[in-house]
Order: C-alpha cells, then sequence, then structure tokens
C-alpha cells in the first residue's frame, strides 16, 4: 500500500509536451555541474537541493522519480527529503511542460489590469483545457500539441507593468489581453 | 528563441519625478547606463568599499545604528541595532543573506535594483560582511527572476575578479565568499527563517521566535543576518554620507530614502524613491502617478504590500502629538513613512501601493487578496493553513453571490482566529487584509450577500461549508 502511495506521488505520466525534453540521463556533464553548485555549500550538502533540482528542471523539464533518487544520493540523503522539497515548491513540476511554458501573474495588480483575460485568451488560442486543473499547475495544463503550457504565478513582482508573464525565463510586461496572439506568435517555432 | 521587443514595450525612461529624491535608484533608468563593473566603477563605485575596510567592523555597525536605517523588506526593524544582536562571545561562523524573494503584492522595487544596478547591492552587501565577520554570504533570489539570477552571477564573477570578493580581499586579510542561491516560487521564503530553511535544502517552514532568532540561530544554527535588497544597498550610501549624515534624510525615526511602488487603478504607476515622509499621499498619487483613471475616484488604498491594512479615501485619523495633545490627519495628508502609517492603523511595510478605484467590488479583491494567502500557506500552523482556505472558500461564495450576510460574520471570525496564533507573521499578513476589509467595508460586503444563498438547493457547498464552521 505504502509503495502505491509512493508510486503515485512520484509519477510522471507522458503529457504533449514531453517529446520536447530528453529522459532524465546522468551524464558526466551534469554530474560536473552539480559537484560545482554542491561547492557553494561547504560542509552542508543538503542546501544544494533546490540547485540540483533546479538544474535537472532546466535540463529535462520536470522533475522525476529516477532524478529524485539522483539528488538523494547527490547529497547523501534519503530519497523522501529530496520528494517533500518537490511537492512543496510551486517552482518545481513532475510532469513535462510545453516546450514553451508560460506563467500568468494571477495576483491583485495584473488581475486588475486583465490577467485572467490574458490567461484565457491563451488557453483558448492553444487549445488549453483548464477546466480540470487547480487554480495554479496541478497538473501542469499542456497544450494538445505540446507547444505551449500555462500556469497561474503568484505575483511575479511587476504590478506597475501588469499584466506581466514569464515564457520559460523571458519576462514580458504589459501584455494586454489582445497582444496574447502575438505572444504566441513570437514562440511559434 | 525569438524574442518580440514589442512585448515589452512598457519602459520607464521617464526622468524622475521632481519631488523624488534618488539614492538607491540614481542609476535606474538612467541614460548611458548599464550593470557592468565598468561602468559602476567610472561612477566611483566601490569607493565606499576601500573606505570601509580601512575602519574598525563595530565602527561600521555604529554609523549604521547612528543612520536610523530601518529594513526596507517589510517590519522596518533598525539595520545596525539587528546586527548587535550576533552573541559577543560568539565562536561560530556568522553569515549574511540577501533577501531577494521579493515577493509580497504590489512589491517591485528589488527587481530594479537586481536588474540594473546589481554591483551597488554587492558593494552594501560586502560592506556589512565585513561589519559582521561573515565569510559567505548568500543573495536568495526567487526563482520568478531568473534574468536577474544570471546579471547578479555575472556581476559577483566582475567583483572577484577586482578582488573585491574572495580571498584576502582588497589585501584586508578578509575572506569573503558570495553566491546565488534560487528559491523555488513559494512566498514564505521571504520570511527570513522560512528562507533560512530553504536555504538549508528543506521545506520553508518558519522557525519560531524566541530562540530562533536568526542574528543567534540562524543559518545552520549559526549566527545569521538576512537584509532586504535595500535595506543592503543603503548601507553603501551610509557610509559615504556617515551616520549622522544619513539621518538627515528623511524624518525622526523615519530616516533615509524609501521607493515607493504604486500599482493599480492610477494613470501613472511606477516606482518612486522619496525621503521618508516628505511625501504625503495626494502628491504621491495625484502629482506623481497622475491620479485617478479618467471618470473614476480612488476608492482605497493598501499602502505596503497587499498585507497591510486597507486605508479608505474618505477616513481621517486621530494622531497623538508628541506634547500629548490630539490632531486629526485627513486620508490624503499622511506622509508615507513608517510610523505615520501605523499610527493610521496599517503600515508602510514593504512600499507596494495598491491603489482601488471605485469601479472595483471591494469583495472581488478580497477574493483575490484571499486566494493568494490560501495558495502561499506553508501549511505548518493549522490556524493559518486551514484559515486561510475557509477564508477563500467563503469570499469565493461571495463573489458568485452565493453568501449570506451570516457569512461575512463567519469570516470576520476566522481571520480573528488566525491573528496571532501561528508562528510566523504569515498569519498576521492573511488575516489583516480581511479584517480592515470588513471593517471599513461592511456595508459594501453585505450588498453582495443573499439572504436566501443559503436555503438555494443548488448551492449544496454553502450548506456543505457551514456545517463546519457553525460554531457561532
Amino acid at each position: 500500500m505504502s509503495q502505491a502511495i509512493l508510486d503515485q506521488n512520484t509519477a510522471s505520466p507522458d503529457t504533449p509536451g514531453s517529446r520536447y525534453f530528453p529522459k532524465f540521463a546522468i551524464s558526466p556533464e551534469l554530474e560536473s555541474e552539480a559537484d560545482e553548485r554542491i561547492s557553494h555549500y561547504p560542509d552542508h550538502k543538503r542546501s544544494a537541493t533546490l540547485p540540483l533540482l533546479h538544474i535537472v528542471q532546466h535540463r529535462f523539464g520536470f522533475i522525476s522519480a529516477e532524478a529524485i533518487d539522483w539528488v538523494a544520493a547527490k547529497l547523501d540523503l534519503e530519497p523522501i527529503k529530496v520528494l517533500e522539497v518537490v511537492s512543496f515548491y510551486p517552482g518545481f513540476r513532475q510532469t513535462a511542460p510545453g516546450k514553451f511554458h508560460i506563467r500568468v501573474c494571477r495576483t491583485l495588480s495584473c488581475a486588475m489590469g486583465g490577467s485572467h483575460e490574458l490567461m484565457d485568451k491563451l488557453c483558448e488560442l492553444t487549445g488549453i483545457d483548464r477546466s480540470s486543473i487547480d487554480s495554479h499547475h496541478h497538473p501542469v495544463a499542456v497544450s494538445p500539441c505540446g507547444n505551449f503550457s500555462v500556469e497561474f504565478a503568484e505575483c511575479l513582482a511587476s504590478c506597475g507593468t501588469a499584466p506581466v508573464c514569464l515564457v520559460n525565463d523571458d519576462f514580458h510586461e504589459g501584455v494586454a489581453p489582445e497582444k496574447a496572439g502575438k505572444l504566441l506568435e513570437s514562440y511559434k517555432s | 528563441m525569438s524574442f518580440d521587443p514589442i512585448m515589452s514595450a512598457i519602459t520607464y525612461t521617464k526622468p524622475p519625478h521632481p519631488l523624488e529624491t534618488r539614492l538607491i535608484f540614481k542609476n535606474v533608468d538612467r541614460e548611458g547606463w548599464n550593470p557592468s563593473i565598468g561602468r559602476y566603477l567610472e561612477d566611483g563605485g566601490y569607493e565606499q568599499l576601500r573606505k570601509a575596510v580601512k575602519m574598525e567592523p563595530k565602527a561600521i555597525t555604529e554609523e549604521v545604528k547612528k543612520s536610523g536605517l530601518r529594513g526596507r523588506g517589510g517590519a522596518g526593524f533598525p539595520t545596525g541595532v539587528k546586527w548587535t544582536f550576533i552573541p559577543p562571545n560568539n565562536t561560530k561562523p556568522v553569515y549574511l543573506i540577501c533577501n531577494a524573494d521579493e515577493s509580497e503584492p504590489g512589491t517591485f522595487k528589488d527587481r530594479y535594483i537586481l536588474h540594473q544596478d546589481p554591483h551597488q547591492m554587492l558593494e552594501g552587501m560586502i560592506i556589512s560582511c565585513f561589519a559582521v565577520g561573515a565569510h559567505i554570504a548568500y543573495i536568495y533570489i526567487r526563482e520568478e527572476f531568473p534574468e536577474a539570477a544570471k546579471i547578479v552571477e555575472k556581476a559577483i564573477e566582475e567583483a572577484r575578479e577586482h578582488n573585491f570578493l574572495g580571498k584576502n580581499l582588497l589585501d584586508t586579510g578578509f575572506d569573503l565568499e558570495i553566491y546565488v542561491h534560487r528559491g523555488a516560487g513559494a512566498y514564505i521564503c521571504g520570511e527570513e527563517t522560512g528562507l533560512i530553511e530553504s536555504l538549508e535544502g528543506k521545506r520553508p517552514y518558519p522557525r519560531i521566535k524566541p530562540p530562533y532568532f536568526p542574528a543567534a540561530l540562524g543559518l545552520y544554527m549559526c549566527p545569521t543576518i538576512v537584509n532586504n535588497v535595500e535595506s543592503l544597498c543603503h548601507v553603501k550610501h551610509v557610509i559615504e554620507m556617515g551616520g549622522d549624515g544619513y539621518a538627515k534624510l528623511g524624518a525622526p525615526r523615519n530616516t533615509g530614502t524609501r521607493i515607493l511602488c504604486v500599482s493599480g487603478d492610477v494613470k501613472k504607476p511606477g516606482y518612486f524613491e522619496i525621503e521618508v515622509g516628505k511625501v504625503t499621499m495626494r502628491e504621491l498619487l495625484y502629482d506623481m502617478c497622475g491620479g485617478p483613471k479618467d471618470g473614476r475616484g480612488i476608492k482605497a488604498v493598501i499602502p505596503g504590500g497587499s498585507s497591510s491594512k486597507i486605508l479608505r479615501a474618505d477616513e481621517s485619523y486621530k494622531l497623538r502629538n508628541p506634547d500629548g495633545s490630539e490632531r486629526e490627519l485627513g486620508f490624503w495628508d499622511i506622509p508615507m513613512d513608517f510610523d505615520t502609517l501605523a499610527a493610521c492603523g496599517s503600515m508602510a511595510g514593504s512600499g507596494g501601493v495598491i491603489v482601488i478605484d471605485d469601479s472595483r467590488r471591494i469583495s472581488w479583491v478580497l477574493n483575490n487578496i484571499n486566494a493568494f494567502y490560501a495558495h502561499e500557506s506553508c501549511g505548518q500552523c493549522t490556524p493559518c493553513r486551514e484559515g486561510s482556505t475557509w477564508m477563500q472558500k467563503i469570499t469565493d461564495r461571495l463573489v458568485e453571490g452565493k453568501a449570506t450576510p451570516r457569512d461575512i460574520e463567519t469570516l470576520e471570525s476566522v481571520a480573528f482566529q488566525i491573528d496571532g496564533r501561528t508562528i510566523c507573521a504569515f498569519g498576521e499578513a492573511s488575516s489583516w487584509p480581511v479584517e480592515a476589509i470588513i471593517a471599513k467595508f461592511r456595508d459594501e460586503l453585505i450588498a453582495d450577500t443573499c439572504e436566501d444563498a443559503g436555503k438555494d438547493p443548488k448551492n449544496p457547498e454553502a450548506e456543505a461549508q457551514r456545517r463546519y464552521l457553525a460554531a457561532y
């Protein structure tokens, strides 16, 4: 029974976005990038949990059960210590997002500026159905083509230029709902 | 990856407003400015560090205390005093953490410091590390600032190349390493003990104070100083101007400058650096931000980030003068400082001013705020975890027209049961907006309710929710 619960909590079912991300694999580059980060925390390896998870998510799109085991082994931790971090932080995902992951600010100033309408427009244009997910990203909502995924983020700290969103690592401000099409267009390929 | 600059059409290349006093934001949007160390050095960069390392560390702390500098992250605690809380007989390593987890809704000042003037922050940070004796320091940058993290890491590299960092910096015999640590999207990491837990690689459950005051028992149970980005930048200017010189800026007990971030329903939102207390609410919202949008009027203002208590535009306050007499102060005449805002029943907080005009239903505003706190509660303390979720459920129904007038009482009583019953200040942060909005807009909230909502057979959720909250 407990094994079944654990499996369920670490499962990463395929999404349409999966094809854009390589399967988790350990490589010398991955090891050395991780070792460099670990060196930032002399005598306190566990502190590198978040940095290592960021490396994994950046390279592989999300954090799989194998990745959790690898991070745990790297830091001499029980895997549960890593899983509890993955499942807590909204910034970590356990399934593949789209090739371009869009995070729209949900919070007050952006909402006043029309960020919820922006979200609706993005979903309409990409064919994403958010009706069965919670307010944020459980699970990540991916478009059928796998190119785009969306989630609401809490305050992106640019309230003066509302509404704002992040597309992967690119920040966009003043994205009124009517600019949704143009935004997507710039990420077509 | 293609990047269309049209999408980032809003840029603030506007010159500073005449009412502004730019100290920290001197280089933000400055013509010909860039975040490289070369440009920073041309402008006298790192001169204050050279000056500071010739001083006794204790003397630096003394200057910062004299300056009256108060933390710019939210609580407004005196920075120099915080530094003196490191136990005098300490033998453990001391750490310094720069809190760049800017995530209080309405606040967007640190973003521009990190993007446009990272060396100013580093210089202030290195001086502070020297003052408190920290040899390792971390900059905790929120995950949603990926570009800022890259810029700051590059700035650290540059500073190291110039021997402002690393072993034996500037031939002083002092060693210092600064690293960037990225968060992962959790608001609670802005709370200093939650941040420390996160930096230790754990869930960011805040620690209880006492005993876990970071200055005594912080990172790895060692003395740790946690300061906001803006506060650390100010340290550089304290060294430049001297503690007494700096204290001449602003008002007594509210010294220096601070950055106010205005968003919401004004014509020209943006950031403004002012001398603390020298600009009133009217000057800020009308002269600097252009007033409300055409045909609308300002209804209320949240003055210090979404956790601060809302102020109505038609209010006035009875304040006590130092000589004991009373005076009345209207909303529009409130000076933007720490103490007056506190006396008016709110707080200066993080400087995030959110303006709400008369086109907004206050129930919608409250629901949006409640959704934020329900999502961001870390879940450690039951009153906050359960309470913030219940408050959202009730206001969800309120905006859908499915709440009864009694729900407003229930909402208020849930808020009162969170306030003061949690390990960290998130309990207050989540319940104050509810308490303040109910206290000041009760009639408007009740107008959005429906006496018969609970009896509607199509509304089983209200009945179900009330079953759990029927104790009143």
